[in-house]
């Protein structure tokens, strides 16, 4: 499984595609990015991390597609960690912090917050499911 | 003493006890001859302290301050294990208690008032110290500053008559880590002992990937355990899933002490991570203590200690093995 990571990576690709025109995905709303025609750029799903939840609650990814999970804060540091698919990444407010995989596995993969965030954070938790 | 536990003494237990963590009759082997008095031997000269029995108790997981569902309990289980401890007949040398003392908030004041709160209770306990290492809901929020202000040191170690205790934290960093200072720091403290030396590591995290799903592991665990695998005699005692659990790695074996709080279900049963309901007809269930004994068969180091798990409930117990081991002669009374 191929895993980037790069803050500042994806900081610039935002600035890149805003340049362009392109609509931004709100995390608020975990909307998908459309990829332009020939581009090669990896499907983009922002997934918003709040006390203690995130948005969405799950999200449906395909089996050998690579994806970039665009990850952001809207209050605290949280923690964003799923073993099986080798995530482990740090969600930082006020930065855009991007995981790229590949999955290979199919199945429903529990992801949690281990950054510890407060009273609720034991249950902070959400779904992504390889088709 | 007969196995069989009479009605008399079970309603004496039934009163007087209604929640513990764990209680260690530590028991060294003192053969006549052999490795065993080889190794008594240098950790007498190392650190002074003759090998000898001794018991101490392990409670977990008391969360002083939580209110709300699933347990209206509050502090009472943590109040009747002290009662209980108190009431022993053969007083532990002391009790380690392995984190989540308290449920955290960030109201001001209010986070320290419960750590006072939790050493006003532990300060009813008759025992000889009693030693604390944090959990997240102790150290997460503030990378352990209030508990060091109030405990001390969230990791150190100490030798108890020719025991060697390790306290680990693994819940002060932003991840659930040790972190590589603490495993500097672990190496260092290893180094004086010979590799048979008995050694008990208590942390609040498992040290090994039990459900990673509901955060049960610490990611740099495996080379915490690496780091002990020279060691044949290692025993980890931990927290933080709220229920019993026995894992064998290697030489070392881990166990889990119920919570003072609520309890967690077994994970192979079911994905969601809930508390078990309350059950107002055995408010105490899944609340329940570990027994460790002297093991019957003295010589073989790796034995070391035996560890029984008993549930305390309100109208269940009297018929388990563990209540009969509980009221053993040379055990807890």
């Amino acid at each position: 499984m191929r895993i980037e990571q790069d803050c500042g990576r994806a900081m610039l690709l935002a600035i890149a595609l805003a340049t362009a025109g392109l609509t931004i995905a709100s995390p608020l709303h975990a909307r998908t990015e459309e990829t332009p025609k020939g581009d090669q750029s990896p499907r983009v799903v922002a997934i918003a991390a709040r006390r203690f939840e995130f948005v969405p609650k799950e999200i449906t990814l395909k089996q050998g597609e690579t994806v970039t999970l665009r990850l952001t804060s809207e209050d605290v540091t949280h923690g964003f960690f799923m073993k099986t698919l080798g995530i482990d990444a740090v969600i930082e407010p006020g930065r855009v912090t991007d995981v790229t995989i590949t999955p290979q596995t199919t199945g429903s993969f529990t992801t949690i917050c281990d950054h510890f965030c407060g009273e609720g954070h034991g249950n902070m938790h959400m779904t992504i499911v390889i088709e | 003493m007969a196995d069989r536990v009479d009605r008399r003494s079970f309603l004496k237990i039934a009163g007087t006890s209604l929640g513990i963590g764990a209680l260690y009759s530590v028991a060294p082997l003192l053969g006549a001859d052999g490795e065993a008095v080889e190794v008594a031997r240098t950790l007498w000269k190392r650190n002074g302290e003759r090998l000898k029995p001794f018991s101490f108790i392990q409670l977990s997981d008391t969360h002083v301050g939580f209110s709300g569902p699933p347990d209206p309990l509050g502090t009472q289980a943590y109040e009747r294990a002290v009662e209980m401890i108190n009431s022993l007949r053969h007083r532990p040398d002391f009790v380690l208690v392995t984190g989540d003392l308290t449920h955290d908030s960030e109201k001001p004041g209010e986070h320290a008032a419960r750590m006072k709160k939790f050493q006003e209770i532990s300060g009813r306990l008759k025992t000889g110290a009693v030693r604390c290492i944090p959990g997240e809901h102790d150290a997460g929020l503030d990378g352990g500053a209030l508990f060091r202000d109030v405990f001390g040191p969230t990791f150190y170690s100490f030798d108890h008559r020719g025991v060697h205790f390790i306290g680990l934290d693994n819940v002060s960093r932003a991840k659930p880590e040790v972190g590589p200072e603490q495993l500097a720091w672990l190496k260092k403290d290893l180094a004086r002992f010979p590799t048979t030396a008995p050694i008990v590591v208590f942390t609040h995290r498992p040290l090994f990937d039990l459900k990673p799903e509901w955060e049960w592991f610490t990611s740099d665990g495996d080379d915490v355990m690496n780091t002990l695998a020279p060691y044949e005699n290692v025993t980890v005692l931990y927290g933080h899933i709220h229920r019993q659990h026995e894992y064998a790695a290697g030489s070392a074996r881990h166990y889990a002490a119920r919570s003072l709080i609520w309890a967690f279900p077994d994970p192979a049963t079911t994905a969601d991570k809930k508390p078990l309901p309350f059950d107002k007809e055995q408010p105490f269930k899944n609340l329940g203590l570990r027994l460790v004994q002297e093991p019957q068969t003295r010589g073989a180091m790796p034995d070391w200690p035996t560890i029984d798990d008993v549930e305390l409930t309100m109208h269940e117990y009297s018929g388990t093995v563990g209540i009969s081991q509980f009221l053993k002669e040379g055990a807890a009374r």
